[in-house]
């Protein structure tokens, strides 16, 4: 039953991810992004995950792709015009990812025999749920938190200096 | 007869569907007779009788409504972006129902757990159910291709996303008592007058109670839907069907935030002789929530609206220093329980 779920998760995530990539209105592109995060969300509950699941659709489906959803809409921005400056890239683009997808095709394989790199233990461990999350992050991991909040503080207040300037 | 049935019920799939099903319709009955339940009492409270045509007291007029909403022609205007017109009521009305998946309507009665599923991140689900309806909202102005839902929409969406703050910090002082995420588990763990309205959590429910009117766009926070600023606000281009959905998600919402309320700070099924009588707790519950429900409208029959400047001014700078203020007492009071009482 999980096999059926986590398909069903995961070829949405992946439908989202190509739908963002492929739209040509970039409403439609965040939309899908948005289909994605959740699918991934729903994901992270198979594996256990379930705060992060939580965490996932609160934090990003449900505010930083909201910010994106406003800009979009109060910038109007219509289809995509921009000129084909980046030829090269683009012809460039194709060796690179299937580069990529060799390597990734290349750590599956070797996760799923019993080969050297199989040191990660795929077998439900505690990691996700709230209590332990919550343990390890103000007990053992207090200090990067703490300077994470300190980075966010300091993008809020660079982002409210870098917008009242224009009024003046 | 009875044996194939209880052997189909046994099975818990099927059974699940059962219960859906059950609390499905409980909850749309409700939703349609709360818009029956907000006129009439208005109107008392505004010395009128409200509607009294339909049936005896106006009890048929939430068919009538249904009746009127299905039949009327469905106008799609021409230059709106029809992809996002047609998903918005979908997204606003779909989360609101999925919320009453986590909610405890009452004690385990013969075996039979009285709630869909005690997820053990219930309350976090909720939360993110919440979040992802703001996307009905905010697709729904925006695509109507019209100043008035566009204005309706951002507004209603900002003061969703900003209220949002507030009412998680405001729930953490419950959490910190209750130990868990669970929200049969916070109900269970409120028996014997344990509630959490008392059990030191005062402010954190006035925080919570009027977060709770701000995220369902209620009066005095329903300037983004207000009819003589607005029109419509974000629902003004839609019609029939879609604009029950809206309609519908609305009430769904209230529901659901008037059941938050008691399960989080009034005990949710808790009260007398529960423990001898289970099937009391439903009648609690519904009780409970029934008086929240009538709070609700009866603010709306009292309160003036905020302006939009006020209403923004007020989430951020008055709700959320308070619900941190309530969040840094609640840890104290938690400290000190667990530090000289043991817990």
């Amino acid at each position: 039953m999980l096999q059926v779920i986590f398909i069903v998760f995961a070829l949405a995530a992946v439908a989202g991810a190509v739908s963002v990539v492929l739209q040509r209105r970039p409403l439609y592109s965040v939309l899908s992004l948005v289909v994605t995060l959740i699918s991934l969300a729903a994901v992270y509950v198979t594996l256990q995950a379930q705060f992060i699941a939580a965490i996932q659709v609160i934090v990003y489906a449900g505010a930083i792709m909201v910010l994106f959803v406003f800009v979009i809409m109060l910038l109007n921005i219509k289809e995509e015009m921009a000129p084909d400056r980046h030829r090269l890239l683009r012809y460039l683009a194709i060796p690179v990812a299937i580069v990529l997808i060799g390597e990734i095709v290349a750590v599956i394989r070797g996760l799923s025999s019993n080969s050297s790199l199989r040191t990660i233990d795929t077998t439900a461990v505690a990691v996700g749920d709230t209590n332990s999350i919550g343990m390890a992050m103000f007990k053992a991991y207090m200090l990067p938190f703490e300077i994470t909040s300190i980075l966010i503080l300091m993008a809020l207040v660079g982002a409210v200096v870098l917008a009242r300037r224009e009024r003046k | 007869m009875i044996d194939t049935l209880q052997q189909w019920l046994s099975n818990p799939f099927i059974f699940a569907i059962v219960k859906i099903a059950i609390v499905f319709g409980v909850v749309l009955t409700a939703v349609a007779y709360m818009s029956l339940a907000e006129r009439k009492v208005l109107g008392w409270m505004q010395m009128r009788p409200g509607p009294n045509r339909v049936g005896p007291w106006g009890f048929l007029q939430p068919a009538a409504d249904g009746l009127k909403f299905i039949l009327k022609e469905d106008i799609v205007p021409s230059m709106v972006n029809k992809f996002a017109y047609i998903l918005a009521p979908m997204v606003a009305i779909v989360p609101a129902l999925m919320a009453f998946a986590v909610i405890p309507f009452g004690p385990t009665v013969r075996g039979i757990d009285l709630h869909i599923t005690a997820l053990n991140v219930g309350l976090l689900y909720l939360f993110a159910i919440t979040s992802v309806s703001v996307y009905g909202i905010v697709l729904a102005g925006w695509s109507s291709n019209s100043k008035y839902p566009l204005i309706g929409g951002l507004r209603s969406s900002a003061q969703m996303v900003s209220y949002e703050l507030a009412l998680s910090l405001s729930i953490i002082g419950v959490l910190l008592q209750a130990n868990t995420l669970d929200l049969s588990e916070i109900v269970r763990m409120q028996s014997g007058w344990h509630w959490y309205i008392w059990w030191y959590q005062p402010i954190g429910f006035v925080i919570f109670f009027i977060a709770s009117l701000a995220e369902t766009n209620r009066i005095p926070f329903d300037l983004p839907e207000a009819e003589t600023e607005l029109v419509g606000g974000f629902h003004t281009e839609y019609s029939s069907m879609k604009f029950a959905m809206f309609f519908m998600a609305e009430y769904a919402n209230l529901v659901t935030a008037a059941a938050l309320a008691t399960t989080l700070f009034f005990g949710g099924w808790n009260g007398p002789f529960v423990d001898k009588f289970p099937i009391l707790g439903l009648f609690y519950f519904v009780i409970k929530v029934g008086i929240f429900l009538f709070i609700h409208i009866w603010v709306r029959a009292t309160l003036p609206r905020y302006r939009y400047d006020q209403l923004m001014n007020f989430g951020w700078k008055v709700l959320l220093p308070l619900a941190l203020v309530n969040l840094v007492l609640s840890a104290t009071i938690r400290t000190v329980q667990l530090v000289y009482y043991g817990g």
